[in-house]
């Protein structure tokens, strides 16, 4: 079986920057960036897609429904 | 002819309720609206409709409130000391633009004072009571048939302006039994209410809010609401008139106060004075118009009330300062007596004397 | 790049999406606040049990009462503390429709007591959703019925002191002395497994109100990082060692009976 794919999108204006994603992932997919979103605060971002196992902890923990997580079609050609 | 019934005052309400369409009453033990509740747990539920005890008086107008957002009548009485308990639900109310109709059979205060009747609550049934620029629209009914018909009223009016409705009555009239025919007219049309809160299906939500955060948004909803007021006043006010075509002595009196002003004018014509009776059937909005064209005509106005006088200050706002203001009342449950209030009449109709001087 | 609310390729699935009873724009509340999680699980049980649109929330005082520009349905707000009253109104005029309502601590278990009370004894078929984070938040940071002992706030400045000002109440317990609540579950919003829960007890007494069963309450110890005075992470963290300890979690009413 091929390894599954996951899309991790963060809506940064949503997100307030409270780091909970970042912490609770185990495969450290996040963190936070240190550029600013419209509303001047820091945002989570996407730094190791690849990692991702799509265990949605992440979207769990999210106060602020601002992430969304797909699963690709394995991507193997 | 029309069946007549014999009710007490109480019951009477209940029965209008019941009549109006009332979907929903919520209510609390309190003398002397005692009846009132009871009446409505008899009767609500055999008609399939909602009846609550409630925790307190503040959970029944609360809860009022719950079901005047679903867009169904509801109602909750109560007496004095219950009424201030309440206060907070009615500028709740009131600031929602929530139909509602709200019983007061009032009794002797202040404090928990005692079970007898007075009428004490105007300022607080006619000035807000609770908190914030609001208004509620207030009938005083003086027969056991008015108890019954203006309930009815009351539902219409609250509907028609989105407010609650008090109907400021007290012990006596809950008490008293009377003879009155019953409404048997249709079922009142009951406007469609658009902003009702049932659930948002095939539409936008609907929010019931009085918390107004957004710049400019508060007094928006305060001008909104003063706007409608002046409305009211315009098309509602309500009275009734007694021999005041040639009265030289105008007496103002509402509700229990009215019947004894009524006896001792009866009594003051039999001695030669010309009186005539003014009885608001709104307190708000108060006929001030009327009351201030009366004052340009007779020699003296008598206010009576069961209060140490608190109507007489629409009355001498309405009259201004044209002609000499009386007052005679009693306070704590007392019930002014007829010959006090002919004596009352009798001393405004002599011409005025010059006092002495030194 | 505000995400799509459906994945937007036939070879995509799903593994979480913001629900649509979630109004798609940023709430107010602070960063790591337990609101938002409430408020989205709230959200996509209504999408799941697919009853947005026969629902009637009702929000009090407090950081709860802005529930209506999150929640894309019906909301009336109610007087504080008031809101079991208020639900209570609406639901017995409409039956058929879901009433919830949503509340902090100090609206439920402070000023709202009785009437919090008296909706569960009389088994009113509503769900209450009973936001604990042991502090008044809107008004700044005072102490709360539910606020731990020994713990600091604006108004128990040297830490709550159980001999002059109570210890926290749990409501949990105080309601399950009652016969007629059917479902009474305590839950913390203090991990994904606690999220997970969160999101299952909700689904647990809005299912039970839709078949009828009754009242239920969902307690969701939860995290106020501003006035807990902690950052977000260790607010979370705060919520499993400071406030599980006292507030112990599990279902205390299942169909009706207490569990032992």
């Amino acid at each position: 079986m091929s390894p599954r794919l996951y899309s991790l999108t963060i809506d940064r204006e949503r997100c307030k920057g409270c780091e909970l994603c970042v912490d609770v992932c185990p495969r450290t997919v996040l963190a936070l960036s240190p550029k600013l979103n419209s509303r001047g605060q820091h945002y989570a971002f996407v730094t190791n897609p690849a990692s991702c196992i799509g265990c949605a902890q992440c979207s769990d923990m999210c106060p602020d429904a601002a992430i969304e997580i797909d699963e690709e079609e394995s991507a193997h050609a | 002819m029309r069946k007549r019934v014999l009710m007490n005052g109480n019951d009477a309400i209940g029965e209008g309720a019941i009549r109006a369409g009332c979907e929903a009453y919520f209510g609390y033990p309190i003398t002397p609206q005692n009846e009132l509740t009871s009446y409505m747990a008899n009767h609500m539920q055999a008609h399939g409709r909602v009846f609550i005890q409630a925790e307190s008086e503040v959970a029944a107008v609360n809860m009022v409130f719950g079901a005047a957002v679903t867009g169904r009548r509801a109602m909750t009485s109560s007496s004095s000391p219950g009424i201030s308990l309440k206060q907070e639900g009615l500028s709740y109310l009131a600031a929602a633009e929530l139909p509602s109709v709200i019983v007061n059979v009032q009794r002797g205060g202040p404090g928990l004072g005692n079970i007898a009747p007075s009428q004490s609550d105007y300022f607080q049934a006619t000035k807000g009571g609770g908190h914030g620029d609001y208004h509620l629209i207030v009938l005083a009914p003086y027969t056991v048939q008015e108890m019954h018909d203006f309930t009815i009223d009351a539902f219409a009016l609250a509907d028609r302006y989105r407010n609650p409705v008090m109907l400021l009555t007290d012990g006596r009239l809950g008490q008293m039994m009377e003879p009155l025919t019953l409404y048997a007219g249709r079922p009142q049309k009951i406007p469609a209410k658009p902003w009702a809160l049932t659930g948002a299906k095939g539409r936008k939500p609907n929010h019931i809010r009085s918390l107004l955060l957004e710049d400019g948004a508060l007094e928006q909803r305060n001008l909104h609401l003063q706007a409608k007021y002046k409305t009211i006043l315009n098309e509602l006010v309500g009275y009734d008139e007694y021999l005041t075509s040639d009265a030289t002595v105008l007496v103002v009196a509402y509700g229990s106060s009215a019947r004894i002003a009524r006896g001792a004018i009866d009594q003051a014509r039999a001695k030669g004075v010309k009186a005539g009776l003014l009885r608001p059937i709104t307190l708000w909005p108060f006929p001030r118009a009327r009351i201030r064209q009366l004052a340009g005509k007779v020699r003296g106005i008598l206010v009576v009330e069961m209060s140490a006088g608190q109507m007489i200050e629409d009355v001498q706002l309405s009259a201004g300062d044209r002609v000499p203001l009386a007052f005679e009342g009693r306070m704590g449950g007392g019930i002014p007596e007829e010959s006090a209030v002919v004596r009352a009449i009798q001393r405004l109709a002599k011409p005025p004397q010059r006092s002495a001087r030194k | 790049m505000s995400p799509s609310r459906k994945p937007t390729q036939a070879s995509r699935r799903s593994v979480y999406h913001r629900p649509v009873s979630l109004v798609n724009k940023p709430t107010h509340f602070c960063p790591g606040c337990g609101h938002g999680t409430a408020h989205k699980l709230i959200a996509e049980v209504l999408d799941s049990l697919k009853i947005r649109e026969k629902t009637i929330g009702v929000a009090p005082v407090g950081c709860a009462v802005m529930a209506y520009y999150y929640l894309n349905c019906d909301i009336s707000e109610a007087a504080h503390g008031r809101t079991p009253a208020v639900a209570t109104g609406i639901k017995r005029c409409l039956p058929d429709r879901i009433v919830f309502s949503y509340q902090g601590d100090g609206d439920l278990a402070a000023i709202g007591m009785a009437e919090t009370i008296h909706a569960a004894n009389r088994g009113e078929n509503i769900t209450v959703i009973f936001v604990n984070n042991s502090v008044y938040g809107m008004t700044g940071g005072q102490m709360a019925p539910t606020t731990l002992s020994g713990q600091k706030t604006v108004t128990s400045p040297c830490g709550r002191d159980a001999h002059t000002m109570g210890s926290p109440i749990r409501v949990c317990e105080l309601l399950n002395t009652l016969d007629a609540p059917w479902h009474i579950e305590r839950v913390a919003l203090d991990s994904p497994a606690g999220v997970r829960k969160t999101r299952k007890a909700l689904l647990t007494a809005f299912k039970g109100q839709m078949e009828g069963k009754g009242y239920s309450l969902v307690e969701i110890l939860s995290p106020c990082p501003i006035h807990m005075r902690l950052s977000p992470l260790e607010a979370v963290r705060f919520v499993k060692e400071g406030m599980v300890p006292a507030f112990p979690l599990g279902v205390f009413r299942r169909e009706g009976k207490p569990v032992a």
